[in-house]
């Protein structure tokens, strides 16, 4: 590029603008002569283009009978199988395919072939005329004019004043979408009621586990006590009770303190609702042992109490507090200490009110 | 198309029967005025404006299907035991909507070929729309009359976009589930009221019962509604501006060469509809798209790896996979005043979605100024014309492209068998530094071809004839173009840096200077287009091929 010396501000001379290099620019030829083609020329090539046109449209024909022959002709019945299913499909898409190709491709190679190739130029007009222009300015500077609305400003404030209040109503009929969130992320199904601790049972056919069947290296998808049985709301609840049960060596468990008796003999249970947006951290890596979330592959290590240690997320997994109860089975000794899944605004007040 | 056909009918009387017909209805209800508008209206015809077409024809295909879908679907979330023809799940707990999801798929003829057909048309609605919107932006037909147009569609964007992701988690199966999921754990990152608008959409807490519903009534009605309106937008100011053409002979800013509406362009556009009807079709007969059936009814504890949403949804996905929560101990997400601020989540969510659409929706404006170019254009640039702008567009579209890869990043790991940690490494240092490559690539590659569009207008195309002259010499014969492949090379305008002007007061402003700075980054790398005078000159000599020692002998 030998010419950046055009950029300078000094220079303002070699500035191109509208019409000042006309004289040096290659002048518009206008339009290339129109070509004939064949079927213009050729009345055999014609009628040979009318008929590729009229066949095509044929084949439509045949596209819409296999559409009908695939829709009347095979019976789904009460246990219809995958593969007549997947037939009927393939065949109600080559019907319709045929079909609208047919025509589709029909119309153009006849629009192509047959049809006037001679292009057109048009004259573009003014998207108004300036005449227009000056009519429509001044018809709005006089209605504004006999408003008044300059001369009067208190009419326009208290209008602007109204206006700006009136849509509050429209927003505040949405107040019922739903309830007050209060603590109600706070809490799980975990909390003890009435003084009896919930056993931790298996997802998803709900029988309880003894401590003894976690042996070292298998991971259990932990649901609570009584979830299958609740009729309202059970899903919510899963989703935020959900439990990743596993069991290592105890020596490679690093709890902190005031964190030793939250698990078992080196069986620990952390929430499987992670901590980024939410999805379940549902692989469990045995010899690593990090966690990772499918989603967006934050990665949790279990040795250093699920500290996050790659991806997205920002705080640990919360972990379950769990014990053995007289017959043997895990019992979470309290709700989780804080709450469990994604940040929220008031998350934090919650952990504190939950531990005060 | 019938009434393409009667646009003779200004002949007193009409020859054909359609065209008795149309005058039948004319002297009853009128329109001969709009008939006569737009019965040889001219089109320009170029394969680029097809994805235009393709948005709207695939959007028609959506709303037929769409229609054909909610006769058998139920928004329903109260549970239900399974009892389709599906045997994996006989009996399984569900909700109903995932059930009648099922029975259109089994129970329903046809109703799988229609789930194919409006989602694959959803995937191709949107993708079309995109390209549809690449194409304007590269070659500038966003400039003055039709930025107010280019807003639009970048409205279109956004609607198609929420039209399909509302639509994806209607099924309420495992994998849409947890689409829903991820957004809960997105707007409760919002400050001070993330938690009421997730209490608000759901009707309580996560997942709820209420919003398949919602969704629904969104999906059917509001956008679709919206998108309708604003296609008729669009559609109304290309018939006002109309359309724009590519460079070449006879072609420039006063005119528009093309085909009559009737009845070539009519019959091309409307033979096209069909043939992205069955496009769709074959697509539907022969690729599963979406199958529910293996995923299973949504359960917030099981998920699978892989999981993907929807391509158009991958970049904002992609982003928050790209974001570290934590850098070297420092937590993105902290406490502030006793509240949480989880930027972890918030700022890759909001910051690259926010920047490209801002961008996008200020970019004729940001031309504009940059330009001081007020005049009318209706001849595109070629792209290679306006390096700056093709650099610039090319750079936010690597941006985008490199979230949307993050989206696949545990698949990009498991495919091609390297650690998903390098994988997100990697793209996080492209996230930053793939634009940048992608700009200084892309301009050097349009400079590159307009400094070869020069040589062939000025020496002839190549054509592969090598002589040996009398002294020895192997020369290759260059065959000089004819005028109008020429004019194709040479007929464009190059901008040049417009240096700061002094306003009213003989002052020049800060505002101007910038403005300045940024006209000569913009136009400072240029190649003009060759020049009668050059031609003549340059017969046989390549050393004036470059561009500026022509241009500069020229203007002194």
């Amino acid at each position: 590029m030998g010419n950046h010396s055009d950029g300078s501000p000094n220079h303002s001379g070699t500035v191109a603008t509208a019409g000042q290099h006309e004289v040096e620019k290659f002048q518009d030829p206008g339009l290339p002569p129109h070509r004939l083609r064949l079927a213009d020329t050729d009345p055999k090539a014609a009628k040979r283009a009318e008929r590729q046109v009229a066949a095509l449209f044929a084949t439509s024909v045949v596209g819409t009978v296999i559409f009908l022959v695939a829709y009347f002709a095979i019976d789904l019945g009460d246990d219809s199988s995958i593969a007549t299913i997947r037939l009927q499909n393939a065949l109600l898409g080559i019907g319709t395919a045929f079909a609208m190709l047919g025509i589709g491709t029909g119309i153009v190679h006849w629009a192509k072939a047959l049809m006037p190739d001679h292009e057109v130029s048009e004259e573009r007009h003014a998207i108004r005329t300036e005449d227009d222009r000056q009519a429509a300015v001044r018809i709005v500077d006089d209605i504004v004019e006999e408003t008044g609305i300059k001369r009067r400003p208190l009419i326009r404030n208290t209008l602007l004043g109204a206006v700006a209040l009136a849509p509050l109503p429209a927003l505040a009929v949405f107040g019922d979408l739903g309830p007050r969130p209060d603590d109600k992320l706070a809490h799980t199904m975990w909390a003890p009621t009435d003084g009896k601790l919930k056993r931790l049972t298996r997802d998803p056919d709900g029988t309880p586990i003894k401590a003894s069947d976690v042996t070292i290296g298998s991971a259990f998808h932990v649901i609570p006590e009584g979830l299958n049985e609740l009729h309202e709301g059970k899903l919510n609840e899963k989703a935020k009770a959900v439990v990743l049960l596993m069991r290592l060596d105890p020596a490679s468990l690093n709890p902190s303190a005031g964190r030793e008796t939250w698990g078992y003999n080196g069986i620990v249970a952390y929430s499987k609702i992670c901590t980024h947006v939410g999805c379940p951290v549902a692989l469990y890596e045995q010899q690593t042992h990090h966690l990772l979330c499918p989603c967006h592959q934050s990665t949790f290590d279990l040795t250093q109490e699920c500290k996050v240690i790659f991806g997205p997320a920002s705080r640990p997994l919360p972990q379950l507090p769990i014990a053995v109860d007289d017959e043997g089975y895990l019992v979470a000794t309290s709700d989780f200490k804080e709450p469990v899944g994604p940040s929220y605004w008031e998350r934090d007040e919650h952990e504190r009110s939950i531990n005060s | 198309m019938s009434a393409a056909s009667t646009a003779e009918a200004p002949a007193y009387v009409a020859n054909t029967k359609v065209g008795r017909f149309t005058d039948f209805v004319d002297e009853r209800v009128g329109g001969s005025g709009i008939l006569r508008e737009f019965g040889r209206k001219v089109f320009p015809d170029h394969w680029s404006f097809m994805f235009g077409e393709v948005a709207l024809y695939s959007f028609v295909i959506l709303l037929m299907s769409g229609t054909f879908l909610t006769f058998f679907f139920d928004p329903s979330m109260a549970e239900t035991h399974y009892a389709g023809s599906y045997t994996p799940l006989k009996n399984v707990e569900m909700s109903v909507a995932y059930s009648s999801s099922l029975d259109i798929s089994f129970d329903v003829r046809g109703g799988l070929f229609m789930r194919q057909v409006h989602h694959w048309a959803a995937l191709l609605f949107v993708a079309s729309v995109a390209v549809h919107m690449l194409r304007v932006f590269f070659t500038g037909a966003f400039r003055k009359p039709r930025e107010m147009n280019w807003v639009v569609g970048g409205v279109l964007l956004i609607l198609a976009m929420a039209a399909g992701f509302t639509g994806y988690s209607l099924p309420d199966d495992l994998l849409s589930g947890n689409g829903l999921r991820i957004i809960d754990g997105v707007i409760k990152s919002i400050p001070v009221i993330g938690t009421y608008i997730s209490f608000f959409l759901f009707g309580g807490e996560f997942p709820g019962t209420v919003i398949i519903s919602r969704l629904y009534t969104l999906h059917i009605l509001l956008v679709p509604a919206l998108i309708l309106l604003m296609i008729v937008v669009h559609l109304f100011m290309v018939v006002v501006h109309k359309h724009t053409q590519y460079p070449g002979p006879g072609r420039n800013d006063r005119n528009v060469v093309g085909y009559p509406l009737g009845p070539v362009y009519a019959a091309k556009a409307g033979g096209f509809f069909f043939i992205v009807f069955g496009v769709i079709a074959l697509m539907a007969g022969f690729f599963t798209i979406n199958p529910i059936w293996n995923y299973g009814p949504y359960d917030p504890s099981p998920v699978s790896a892989g999981t993907q949403p929807d391509w158009y949804i991958g970049w904002v996905d992609g982003a928050l996979r790209l974001m570290p929560g934590v850098i070297s101990g420092f937590h993105f997400e902290y406490i502030i005043f006793g509240h949480v601020l989880t930027l972890n989540v918030l700022l890759p969510a909001l910051v690259p979605a926010g920047l490209v659409f801002t961008v996008l929706f200020t970019y004729p404006w940001i031309e504009r100024w940059i330009t001081k170019d007020n005049r009318e254009h209706h001849v595109l640039d070629r792209p290679r014309n306006a390096p700056t702008r093709t650099a610039i567009g090319m750079a936010g579209f690597t941006f985008y492209c490199v979230m949307w890869a993050a989206a696949s990043s545990d698949l990009i790991a498991t495919h091609f068998h390297v650690a998903l940690n390098d994988v997100t490494y990697w793209l996080r240092a492209l996230f930053f530094i793939g634009p940048v490559i992608a700009f200084v690539v892309t301009k050097r590659v349009a400079l590159a071809l307009q400094r070869k569009d020069r040589e062939i207008a000025l020496h002839g195309r190549e054509t592969g004839r090598i002589v040996r002259l009398p002294h020895g010499e192997f020369i290759e014969v260059h065959a000089p173009l004819d005028e109008y492949k020429r004019y194709k090379l040479v007929g464009f305008e190059s901008l040049a840096p417009l240096p700061a002007q002094p306003n009213e007061h003989g002052v020049v402003t800060r505002k101007e200077n910038r403005r300045a700075k940024l006209s000569r980054w913009f136009f400072e790398d240029r190649v003009a287009p060759a020049t009668p005078a050059e031609l003549e000159a340059g017969h046989g000599h390549h050393e004036a091929v470059e561009a500026g020692e022509g241009q500069k002998t020229l203007s002194h």
